[in-house]
């Protein structure tokens, strides 16, 4: 059963974002953990640089390029500029990656993702604005400056896989490593464990034409992952798997993400993968960036209709938690036989909670002291879109304290 | 009318001139070699008895086609020999070969530039259009002046003739590599030196094969007028026969270039067919 269940007290009790073996993997999503107290959304580090970012970043194909951007940043909108004969793919995107954060981005098929993700490497370059990858203009270093980048601190996964389809799936898993001059059985032993994270393990030799799309998005999955660089820039990389590797994998990211804290882009058009993943989460439109929030932000308070439609459908019970919709308490006593689930639960646990009991859900932290207390009608009000803080609720007087 | 004449054959004479002029030393080194090559090549293909080429190119045949192809082949080649063209045959199987040798030799990598730079591809394409329709027999007119009568004018023409489809293959199947493969290799570090040798050549050696298999067709097409020139081979023999109006001969000898042709065509063919790639389409 694949199910995600809030981190239990044996994980939080875990400082920072160590490992933790008696966690089995789909215990706990990093960005559950984090979101349930939002002071670990961020790794303890001394200083907190960006691991990436980006500034007023512009990527027009098609002609008359710069002068489009040159209009763009005058106020004019995409179509006025598609006269010109120019595509603008990404128009005006600021944000920084944190690092060890899961920086998702999301948007309909064409919006600019794939671009967006191509100028973070340096493999198109910007027609107008900055990408800084640990403080480095990746425009501005030289040619072999931007390949010890790539080799040593950026992998990446492709929407296409990008295989290369004369090599073994060995070979294909290994090549970061071969870039980087690793002897032969060194690279072919790190290659073997990436392959075995992804499920692959007895297809090395197998050549990719062999192999099914998911079984070649794992294994372009497993060669970013042999890479183990501290970036690692996703595009879709899960788009061609079914569901239930798709959760497997999702979760495995989590769980390596909780290891290893890297810096993670990742695109996806799948909402509720997003929110699974995303420590936060760009929502982008026809080039722009029109909202970076956390998932619950966005779920709360859309920017615009355009992200309202879009989080719509999504499975608020999977990306709400018992903090978010609690009704604080300043102290109380928890009666006898009421359930209890700590803030980071995930509502759609929180329901068969409340179901079993006419007593409100408590919400307790670690120590079992009571913080908050979930009506029925609170979760109920809670799946509706649009602002559901509980003052609110309060305010229209449709919940009383008791 | 005769003032308005546009003298471009009297500019293109003293260019020629000019050029012979300059740079002597160099065609004659030029010359040098190819005669050099020529004649080790040729002697050694002709030292040798008839009957071990034959077994040799039948066995060549067997190990990249098959065996039928190998028999075949070899009966085939077998016929050169009892129409009396052995020698002549060997000698334009000589010429062909280093004439092939040298246009591979200047169309990879050519054709690698033109693949990584528009304004290469741009620059060499109206020239290869120039090679391939201006007709073959006017390029031995420079070669003579150029290189005297003999073998190498021949090669000469025969390189500039046969070299453009090779130029295009490798440009076309080095273009043709998937983009998000090459940038999976930039992405990850490599140098472009690198992924010039693992991931774009390799990926296009099905098309460059098909390149050279052209590069060879066309070197023995033009083998014949390279007789013109003073060249050895079966191409004398078609001039000799033309000026005689011997029609057997003629016969006899443009059926042995027939043979080297579809010979030397099916073996490339099978050899570009043997690539990793090409075996990996088949499965696919
Ligand atoms: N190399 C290119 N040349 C010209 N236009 C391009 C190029 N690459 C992308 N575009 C254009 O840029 C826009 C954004 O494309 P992009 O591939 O970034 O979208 P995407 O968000 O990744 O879409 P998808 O979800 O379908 O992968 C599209 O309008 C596309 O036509
Ligand atoms: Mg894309």
């Amino acid at each position: 059963m694949l199910r995600v269940v809030a981190p239990g007290v044996a994980n939080r009790a875990v400082p920072g974002r160590r490992y933790d073996p008696e966690c089995p993997a789909q215990c706990t999503g990093y960005a559950a953990y984090a979101r349930a107290d939002p002071s670990r959304a961020v790794p303890e580090r001394k200083v907190i640089v960006a691991a990436i970012r980006t500034e007023g970043l512009y990527k027009v194909f098609g002609r008359r390029a710069d002068e489009a951007v040159r209009r763009l940043q005058e106020g004019a909108s995409r179509e006025d500029v598609i006269p010109l004969g120019a595509t603008p793919a990404v128009i005006d995107v600021t944000f920084d990656v944190k690092p060890g954060e899961i920086f998702v981005v999301m948007g309909l098929s064409g919006s600019g993702k794939s671009t967006l993700i191509r100028t973070l490497n340096g493999l198109l370059i910007p027609t107008a604005g900055h990408v800084y990858v640990g403080g480095d203009d990746i425009a501005a270093l030289n040619p072999a400056a931007l390949r010890t980048l790539r080799r040593d601190q950026m992998s990446m996964v492709f929407q296409h896989f990008a295989l290369l389809p004369h090599r073994t799936v060995l070979e294909n898993a290994a090549y970061p490593l071969k870039v980087r001059g690793l002897k032969k059985d060194e690279r072919a032993a790190k290659a073997r464990d990436a392959l075995a994270m992804v499920g692959l393990d007895g297809w090395e030799d197998k050549l990719p034409q062999q192999l099914s799309g998911g079984m070649r998005q794992r294994v372009g999955l497993a060669r970013a992952l042999a890479a183990e660089t501290d970036i690692m820039l996703m595009d879709e990389a899960f788009s061609a798997l079914d569901p239930l590797i798709r959760r497997e994998m999702q979760d495995q990211l989590l769980e390596l993400q909780q290891r290893l804290a890297k810096t993670i882009v990742f695109i996806t058009h799948d909402l509720n993968e997003a929110m699974r993943l995303g420590d936060r989460i760009a929502m982008m439109r026809a080039g722009r960036i029109v909202q970076i929030d956390t998932a619950e932000a966005i779920l709360r308070k859309p920017a615009n209709d355009y992200v309202a439609q879009f989080v719509q459908d999504v499975d608020r019970t999977r990306v709400l938690t018992a903090a978010t919709v609690m009704e604080p308490v300043g102290d109380g006593a928890l009666e006898r036989g009421q359930p209890t689930v700590s803030p980071g639960t995930m509502l759609a646990d929180v329901f068969s909670l409340s179901a079993q009991s006419p007593l409100p859900v408590a919400v307790v932290d670690d120590d079992r002291r009571l913080v908050g207390v979930i009506r029925r009608e609170t979760l109920l009000s809670s799946m509706a879109a649009g602002d559901v803080a509980p003052t609110e609720l309060t305010a229209e007087g449709e919940v009383t304290h008791g | 009318m005769d003032e308005w004449r546009i003298p471009i054959g009297v500019w293109v004479e003293d260019a020629i001139d000019w050029v012979q002029d300059t740079f002597q030393p160099v065609f004659a080194f030029i010359r040098d070699v190819l005669i050099a090559a020529y004649e080790q090549l040729s002697s050694l293909l002709e030292l040798s008895p008839f009957w071990v080429m034959v077994l040799l190119l039948g066995v060549l045949g067997w190990l990249v086609r098959g065996w039928r192809f190998g028999v075949v082949g070899a009966a085939a080649l077998l016929l050169i020999q009892f129409v009396d063209q052995w020698e002549n045959a060997m000698q334009t199987l000589a010429l062909v070969t280093i004439a092939v040798v040298v246009a591979t030799i200047v169309a990879i990598p050519i054709g690698i530039v033109a693949a990584r730079s528009r304004i290469v591809s741009n620059a060499v394409r109206p020239v290869l259009d120039f090679m391939q329709t201006m007709p073959p027999l006017v390029y031995l007119i420079p070669a003579v002046v150029l290189f005297r009568v003999g073998v190498v004018p021949g090669m000469i023409a025969t390189v500039i003739f046969a070299v453009p489809p090779g130029i295009r293959l490798t440009e076309l199947g080095i273009r043709q590599v998937d983009a998000e493969v090459v940038e999976a290799g930039h992405a990850f570090g490599s140098t472009p030196g690198s992924i010039l040798r693992n991931i774009q050549l390799p990926l296009a050696l099905v098309t460059i094969m098909a390149g050279i298999n052209q590069v060879i067709m066309l070197s023995l097409s033009m083998v014949v007028l390279a007789g013109f020139v003073g060249a050895p081979g079966l191409g004398q023999q078609v001039l000799s026969a033309i000026s005689r109006l011997d029609v057997g001969l003629g016969v006899e000898a443009g059926l042995s270039v027939v043979i080297l042709a579809i010979y030397l065509d099916r073996v490339t063919a099978a050899l570009g067919a043997r690539s990793a790639v090409a075996r990996l389409e088949q499965t696919a």
